[in-house]
């Protein structure tokens, strides 16, 4: 019953969404207040309804209802709980549900949130979002029903993959979805102010904190789907450059150039148009994850066609919202008038280098993505596109953006200057240089080049230290003072400074680990050592062992450092009950210099009763999350900052100085 | 032989049918490594850059797909046989075609491929700086240009509007 009024519910969600992207469209078209004011009930209306059917579905999933062929084909009653819960977005339809969720709750946001906005930016921003609603809804009704009952019911479920039953990943899609549909709010604002033909400071004011939301949670989801395959796929690796993860880097780029740019237009006014263009693309992006992921087309063209009714649905799903969005955007764009002029060196002119290459940062990723399906699709011509071309062609991009960063905060708006940032920059080009040497030092013998990156995080970790330090005059004015101005920096600024810290944390976690790495590949018997980066460990055996829902094979080691114990790992290897299917969980020691992670292979068949066993030392692989959750944090300052909280943003005085005024 | 999935598991979020299914738990097993570090090193080289043509987009240096198997031995073979590596490729792609190859080969069909980034930077930047300088050149008239009453209006509002500490709040942003 209670599934049913789950499946009921979605569908009034449904109606519900068809009268929020209709009458206030409408309305804010005729000047009709009634009709707009049918938006935010509408949209709260359509967060409930959702909420109801999502919990319908969660309240099957927690007691096992294995009558529902959704919670049947990817729940188990053994499972732990936290598992049940997830497993509900395991899957195509519940995630597909959990997308429909998020999408509403950041409609109702903008519902209960927007009470500042001008009336008609607000009715027309809700519809837009309500009809992705609808389009998203009607998707899952009638291609993707979560809701189905199985006649008889089947008394034990068949169980959520083991992969999938770790902490990391149950929260990883909820993160991720936030993210991506977090830009569908950008994307609705794009469209609203291309509809009203007007966009201004307000505007951007109001984008901003939204997409920073988003990206700080696509930042979050991103680096835990990283982190997870870090220590449970078993083979150190971080980093694949799959299709799935580039789907999601994708937008992650795009949103971090709209990011800049909606910077740009909130202070200045200008890149107006960019700034509409890279809204619409991000969430384009988003949509086109959903579809490359949902619809099978990465495997190849052909699965595609196999079952097509999915695929088919989304791909008319991007057709409308992309292409209707673009034929807006050429249709309306003459009528935006660009605001304040720059000179190329300022602060302006770094934020567009900025977005440069992180759009063409995006679009390789892109190209390298879909390459081989259209080649396969009008050639026939098989190709693989995997790392090495990403390293060859995404890393250099990323290059000139890092040695350019910390210039940018030094440059003023309008006109900056290079020499007199450059002057400024000079404590932290010292530490870099530095870096290099103790780098060189330390990695003697090693690749040449790798010194050089570290370098390059260490001087983006620098520049954003030496920002803030003569933002808080530090050393100019009595400790005292400096103080007192950290309290008081606006929050937006700091913030800036802390996610470009966390930049060159990543980077520095990237190099380090992919140069330095070392790794033993061996077989070991009980009583066998051997030595890695300083370390001495001891296989002491393995035994069997039962858990919750699996049953595992449990290898100790003890690890020694410097003739002290430092603690014992236990990778083991595990067989789940169901579905029965094998695991590895590596056996991590955690330290500063870096992780040592150690897998427990097969027993070998010769007589010798010793087992493969593979180590690696991941030196500083932590700051790659690290920099991830400060890049977070710095996210969250900025969306603390007075200005986004206070809600009726004051011009700042320097709009003053715009030639031209916005409309 | 114990049974552990290759990265299709990450495509199992996706389409649990895909699910590939594997062998061993570690990709590279001791007992196909070469004795002579330096063979090893450029076979360790080499796999990571051929694709496991059964999995997802995974090289045989990380895949533990049986086939994964077979062609890292195959691999080691060709090596301590004396090719070079680019004859051990070659031997590949003729069996597997250039599928098989994770980093594409630079011809007719890939010169959209790799030539795409450079020219979408070097189309952008161009592009950028055509419209800054352009509108450098038109800005001095832009600016010269009296305000229309509607907007000398508007800024004497926006003036009024704005408080002191405003500005000097502002100064201190980004």
């Amino acid at each position: 019953m209670i599934v049913e009024i789950g499946h009921f519910a979605l569908i009034l969600a449904l109606a519900v969404a068809l009268i929020q992207a209709t009458m206030p469209l409408w309305g804010a078209h005729i000047r009709d207040e009634r009709l707009m004011a049918v938006g935010p009930p509408a949209a709260l209306a359509q967060l409930l309804l959702v909420a109801i059917a999502f919990l319908a579905l969660m309240y099957a999933y927690v007691w096992s209802d294995f009558s529902v062929e959704n919670v049947y084909l990817n729940s188990h009653s053994a499972k732990p709980l936290i598992y049940r819960i997830s497993g509900l977005w395991g899957n195509h339809e519940g995630s597909m549900l959990l997308w429909i969720l998020t999408l509403s709750l950041f409609g109702a946001a903008v519902a209960v949130f927007g009470g500042k906005l001008p009336e008609t930016l607000r009715a027309n921003v809700l519809g837009v979002h309500g009809a992705i609603a609808v389009t998203f809804i009607l998707f899952i009704v009638l291609t993707s029903n979560p809701f189905k009952r199985l006649v008889p019911a089947p008394v034990e479920g068949l169980g959520l993959n083991p992969i999938l039953q770790d902490p990391a990943l149950a929260f990883h899609p909820p993160f991720l979805y936030a993210g991506y549909v977090g830009f569908s709010i950008a994307f609705a604002f794009a469209i609203a102010a291309l509809i009203e033909g007007r966009i201004d400071a307000a505007w951007a004011r109001w984008v901003r904190p939204w997409t920073l939301a988003a990206w700080m949670m696509l930042t979050l989801g991103i680096s835990m789907g990283s982190w997870w395959a870090y220590y449970e796929l078993g083979w150190g690796g971080w980093w694949f450059w799959d299709p799935v993860e580039n789907a999601s880097f994708m937008p992650w780029l795009a949103g971090t150039a709209l990011l800049h740019s909606a910077v740009v237009m909130e202070k200045r006014e200008a890149l107006k148009v960019w700034t509409i263009l890279l809204a619409i693309l991000t969430f384009s992006l988003s949509l086109m994850g959903t579809f490359l992921v949902r619809s099978g087309v990465l495997t190849s063209v052909h699965a595609f066609a196999v079952d097509p009714a999915r695929g088919v649905f989304i791909l008319g799903i991007l057709v409308i919202f992309i292409g209707g969005a673009l034929a807006l955007f050429a249709l309306r764009v003459g009528e935006l008038r660009q605001g304040g002029l720059f000179a190329p060196i300022s602060r302006e002119g770094s934020l567009v280098l900025n977005n440069l290459l992180l759009t063409t940062a995006c679009a390789t990723v892109f190209i390298g993505t879909l390459y081989p399906l259209a080649l396969e699709a009008f050639t026939g011509d098989k190709i693989s596109v995997g790392a090495p071309f990403f390293d060859a062609t995404f890393g250099p991009l990323m290059l000139p953006l890092l040695v350019a960063l910390p210039f940018g905060p030094y440059l003023a708006w309008k006109r900056g200057d290079l020499t007199a940032a450059t002057q400024r920059l000079w404590a932290a080009a010292a530490v870099t240089l530095l870096a290099i040497i103790v780098a060189y030092a330390v990695a003697y013998p090693g690749p040449w080049l790798a010194p050089l990156g570290i370098a390059l995080g260490v001087w983006v970790m620098a520049g954003a230290l030496s920002e803030c330090a003569s933002r808080i005059k530090l050393g100019q004015v009595p400790l005292a003072e400096s103080w007192r101005r950290l309290t008081g920096l606006p929050r937006a600024g700091f913030g800036m400074s802390v996610a470009h810290f966390g930049v060159g944390m990543m980077v520095v976690g990237i190099i380090a680990t992919s140069a330095y790495q070392s790794e033993r590949i061996l077989v070991m018997k009980p009583g066998d050592q051997v030595e890695i980066a300083g370390y001495t460990l001891t296989f002491k055996g393995a035994a069997p062992q039962r858990g919750p829902n699996y049953r595992e094979e449990v290898g100790l080691f003890e690890v020694e450092r410097g003739g002290r114990v430092v603690t014992n790992l236990t990778p083991s290897k595990r067989m789940y009950d169901a579905p029965p299917q094998p695991t590895s969980e590596a056996g991590i020691h955690v330290s500063w210099r870096g992780d040592l992670y150690v897998v427990l292979g097969d027993q070998q068949t010769d007589s010798s009763g010793g087992y493969a066993v593979r180590l690696y030392f991941n030196p500083l692989v932590r700051f790659i999350w690290t920099g991830a959750v400060v890049m977070f944090l710095g996210g969250l300052l900025s969306l603390s900052d007075r200005r986004l909280r206070v809600g009726a943003p004051r011009r700042a005085r320097r709009v003053r100085a715009a030639a031209v005024p916005a409309e | 032989m114990m049974a552990r999935p290759c990265r299709a598991v990450l495509w199992l979020l996706v389409f649990p049918f895909l699910f590939l299914g594997a062998a061993a738990s570690l990709a590279v097993e001791p007992d196909e490594m070469l004795a002579d570090p330096a063979l090893e090193a450029r076979a360790r080289a080499l796999s990571a850059e051929l694709r496991c043509v059964v999995c997802q987009n995974q090289s045989i240096d990380d895949s533990n797909a049986p086939l994964a198997r077979d062609l890292r031995i195959l691999l080691r073979e060709r090596l301590a046989a004396g090719d070079s590596d680019e004859q051990v490729k070659q031997f590949l792609v003729d069996r597997y075609g250039a599928f098989v190859l994770l980093r594409p080969p630079f011809n007719a069909h890939t010169l959209l491929l790799w030539l795409a980034p450079p020219i979408i930077l070097v189309g952008a930047g161009v592009l950028l700086f055509r419209y800054m300088s352009g509108r450098g050149r038109t800005a001095p008239a832009e600016v010269s240009q009296s305000l229309t009453a509607e907007e000398e209006e508007k800024l004497r509002s926006l003036l009024a509007a704005e408080s002191p500490d405003a500005g000097s709040a502002g100064r201190e942003n980004r």
